[in-house]
């Protein structure tokens, strides 16, 4: 199956070190965007108690959920050792400065 | 080609410090590791558990096989090493194994010192230092009886204590008239005696041993005074020597240990030298706690990154015996210039001793109660004026007003299933498997494993106390002055210091100049960074909003399942109907799932929608409701009773000086939330003597309290002064909470925090120094001018849109 990219914004949409949140009927993505202006994106929920990882601080290439600052590796969805976990990535393209995003999740 | 580093000794000061060096060099070096034993790195300090059949072998190895391979370590095991060829840089070890370094790591430990008397060398006499010498006293158990131990120190009394759990009858033979002499006073040796002889132990006191007598198995001893005691098993435990031949040969400088300079390094510059065997600033130590600290800084020096000086150990001792809890640190029997403070009650059996000299602590001995060990060694390390509470510091840290636990404190009673960390529910087994199945040592890795002592930290105590008594006394101890975080090594008050004097603007500019280790911190770092340039820089520094934690970026409290919370503020706790009128209307237009009147004296509404947040507040600012910063490390609420002018016992008007109280302070960011109160009578039914801040209006004026919480630790407010105007109380809020914002830790609130400075140091500055206090509260006034801004009214009108509204909305 071919992936269907949908372009969901512009890198200046999202601050640096910051979030922001698509909102779908199947729940949230949330797309971050780095320090070194890297873009993840991440199934919206912490594999700990389902807190909104897009409301979390962004340091390095994670992110702490705001709930219980569990950290979240954004390349791989992995929660950092020891704690153990795992929320869905969504593939990232950029074009330019435009985000495309594809709602097909890899991974856990 | 990477340098290759050569580490003789597979001990847990060699290995400690290469797990370090790999922690921030992980690709600098080849390493080869030289061990005489036959065993990988395994935790010498719970050979006693062994010996007593609590634990086994597997259980106190460190260090696997796997673990070398996948460091890709070369571990020669069961090879001393024989030789040190300095000019050509090589070891060679007996077996002829030769290895070149660029670099060298000595970490060969120490021997057991064996008294060298007829007889030393019979079947059957055994020293207690490692494995061989554990199976050989276990094999002994099988087929003998009679076990003497000579000593009576630390490792005797385990080894005796051991043996005795393995079915023998055991006499310790001790020279001295004292048990442990070198960490017990006398009273609390004597309670030790009386419970172990209670266990069974016999004890010969005062009795020099003067041969030991066998054919070719040992079966007796002998004493000076001519009288023999029967032994097929004898058990030397006298003390420990530096192992330092192998140094000492190869022409490296030693002394009793093997010298050593801040940076571990030798005098040959290419060798290192950590744990046991080292000299340091003309001392050795024998405890785990130190080879920690110096396997930090040596491998920070091997990976030439060149920062952080070893500058010596304070050590603490506790005994591993199963349920004989004592504890001992310093210097505790004193001289002509220190006083004892003694509490001893029998019956219990807790003994405690502190030798304080200038109101400070210089050692602690403790039997039976230890939980407050580690409060007394923080004292102890941190150089802390006691005289503040000096007259309640033997009933310990509770007494204090840590009330989470009152008298459940005897760690070694407690059942496994006892609750440690209320707020994660962990239970003391949980935390004992996690520190034995992981070998844990630092109570970050307690925390980072089980969660205990991690959110509130009203446990923080017991969790040390259980790590302590786990892994035996010489747990590694948190260094005293704690860096901010993982991120660097700098303490909160170097950084703001170097703010200041650097002038450093910016959070970027703040780690690039105290080079920090990650690439943009991590959130414990950004929030404090970001608080500390907000309080030094009023009105120049650009709030870095990406280093706020979420409640104080969208000002509201995120809930459990994502939704918000919002308060507004009610001055000095009143409102009236149109306010009230407004708040029902919004909670019925945005179906606000619970409307909840707050401790605070304020009305709080739950399960918000984040994108409706900004709608919420332009409906509430119509009635000229605004931001509560219920959210913030900030001015929180001041409460008051209605005082004065409705009360028959109000003597002034609280109410009044509650909201002029809260229009001053409103806005102000603090290190951690600050809350306020004010009462109209002594019978302070705003409960003013719990709160950062309190008021206590009585017929004479006013009497100003600080330093209270209601909360994790019930502590009541400290008196900080009597004034007699408003006017005064103004003054003395704002020089208070100023001398607050610029000096406590980021997340430390008032109550820590005077404890942690002493009342006298904020009476000096806020009471008796007027210049002082009003400086100070000039400060607070000019950084008011920035911070007073009612962020909803701003985001009501369009600011930060990003943080409210979706990227996009998907409709798959």
């Amino acid at each position: 199956m071919s992936e269907k990219w949908i372009e969901v914004g512009g890198l200046e949409d999202i601050p640096r070190q910051g979030a922001r949140v698509i909102s779908g009927a199947d729940g949230d993505v949330a797309v971050f965007r780095t320090q070194n202006d890297e873009v993840f994106a991440l199934r919206d929920e912490c594999p700990h108690k389902g807190g909104p990882l897009s409301q979390g601080i962004v340091h390095d290439k994670k992110v702490a959920c705001p709930l219980h600052n569990w950290n979240i590796n954004l390349e791989t969805g992995i929660a950092v050792a020891p704690d153990e976990g795992c929320a869905a990535r969504y593939p990232i393209k950029m074009e330019g400065e435009k985000i495309f995003l594809s709602l097909t999740p890899e991974g856990c | 080609m990477k340098e290759k580093l050569v580490v003789i000794g597979n001990g847990m000061a060699g290995i400690r410090t290469i797990e370090e060096l790999l922690k921030v060099a992980p690709d600098v070096y080849d390493i080869t590791v030289f061990g005489d034993e036959p065993y990988c790195n395994y935790n010498r300090i719970m050979l006693s558990p062994v010996l007593a059949g609590e634990k086994t072998i597997d259980d106190i190895i460190l260090n696997d096989e796997q673990w070398y391979d996948d460091n890709r370590i070369t571990l020669h095991k069961g090879k001393r090493v024989a030789n040190i060829d300095r000019f050509n840089r090589k070891v060679i070890a007996e077996d002829g194994t030769e290895e070149i370094y660029d670099r060298l790591l000595i970490a060969t430990g120490s021997k057991p010192f064996i008294i060298p008397i007829p007889g030393h060398e019979l079947d059957g006499v055994v020293a207690f230092r490692d494995i061989h010498d554990v199976d050989k006293m276990l094999a002994s158990a099988q087929q003998h009886k009679h076990a003497v131990v000579i000593g009576g120190g630390l490792l005797g009394l385990e080894a005796a204590n051991g043996l005795m759990q393995q079915g023998m009858s055991v006499t310790v033979v001790h020279l001295m008239d004292s048990l442990m002499e070198r960490q017990l006073d006398k009273p609390a040796a004597a309670m030790l005696k009386t419970s172990l002889e209670e266990r069974g132990i016999n004890f010969l006191m005062e009795a020099q041993t003067e041969a030991i007598i066998g054919k070719d198995r040992v079966e007796a001893i002998r004493f000076k005074d001519g009288t023999e005691l029967y032994a097929d098993l004898v058990v030397m435990a006298v003390g420990i020597r530096p192992n330092i031949e192998l140094a000492r040969q190869a022409g490296i400088h030693c002394e009793r240990g093997i010298v050593v300079n801040d940076t571990l390094q030798t005098f040959d510059p290419k060798i290192y030298a950590v744990g046991e065997c080292v000299q340091h600033r003309g001392e050795v130590y024998g405890l785990v706690a130190p080879l920690f600290e110096m396997g930090k800084v040596c491998a920070n020096h091997l990976a030439m990154h060149g920062i952080g000086r070893y500058e010596g150990s304070v050590t603490s001792t506790k005994l591993k015996v199963t349920g004989i809890d004592l504890f001992s640190a310093g210097d505790f029997t004193g001289n002509d210039h220190t006083e004892e403070l003694v509490f001893q009650d029998a019956s219990r059996g807790v003994y405690r001793k502190l030798v304080v000299q200038d109101n400070r602590i210089k050692g602690a001995v403790m039997y039976g109660d230890t939980i407050d060990g580690s409060w007394y060694f923080d004292l102890l390390r941190d150089e802390t004026d006691i005289s503040d509470f000096r007259e309640n510091i033997l009933f310990g840290q509770a007494h204090l007003g840590d009330s989470g636990h009152g008298e459940e404190n005897r760690i070694v009673a407690m059942a496994d299933n006892a609750e440690i960390c209320g707020c994660n529910g962990v239970c003391k087994g949980d935390i004992v498997k996690a520190i034995t199945e992981k070998k844990l040592f630092t109570l970050d890795d307690v925390r980072a494993h089980t969660k205990a002592s991690s959110s509130c930290g009203s446990c923080t105590g017991l969790v040390e106390s259980l790590l302590a008594h786990t892994v035996g006394g010489d747990y590694s101890v948190a260094p005293h002055q704690k860096p901010l975080c993982g991120c660097t090594e700098h303490t909160h008050d170097e950084i703001r210091a170097a703010m200041k004097e650097q002038e450093l603007k910016s959070i970027p500019a703040v780690m690039q100049k105290l080079n920090w280790a990650t690439s943009d911190g991590c959130p414990k770092c950004r929030m404090a960074l970001n608080y500390y340039l907000l309080c030094a820089w009023p009105g120049e520094y650009e709030d870095a909003s990406q280093s706020r934690y979420i409640n104080e970026r969208a000002h509201a409290n995120i809930q459990k399942d994502g939704t918000y919370s919002v308060i507004p503020r009610m001055w000095g706790g009143g409102t009236t109907p149109g306010e009230l009128k407004k708040i029902a209307e919004v909670a019925e237009k945005y179906q606000v799932k619970t409307v909840h009147v707050t401790g605070g004296q304020r009305i709080a509404l739950y399960g918000l929608k984040k994108a409706e947040l900004p709608l919420i507040w332009k409906d509430l600012g119509e009635a000229g409701l605004v931001s509560g910063h219920a959210y913030g490390k900030a001015l929180r609420t001041v409460k008051t009773c209605v005082g004065r002018e409705w009360c028959r016992f109000g003597t002034q008007d609280s109410t009044h000086l509650g909201i002029e109280l809260e229009k001053m302070t409103w806005g102000s960011w603090t290190p951690h939330k600050f809350k306020m109160a004010a009462s109209g009578c002594p019978r302070n039914c705003a409960e003013a003597t719990i709160k950062d801040f309190g008021v206590v209006c009585v017929d004479s004026g006013y009497e100003l309290h600080i330093g209270g919480n209601g909360g994790v630790k019930v502590r009541a407010t400290d008196l900080l002064c009597h004034v007699k105007t408003e006017d005064e109380v103004m003054e003395y809020c704002a020089a208070f909470m100023q001398l607050y914002r610029e000096h406590a830790h980021y997340l430390e609130r008032t109550a820590p925090w005077v404890e942690r400075v002493g009342l006298t140091f904020i009476k000096e500055k806020v009471v008796e120094d007027e210049a002082e206090r009003k400086q100070l509260a000039e400060r607070f006034h000019y950084s008011q001018k920035f911070a007073q801004h009612d962020p909803w009214e701003e985001r009501a009108k369009g600011v930060d849109e990003h943080e409210f509204v979706p990227l996009k909305q998907i409709n798959a």
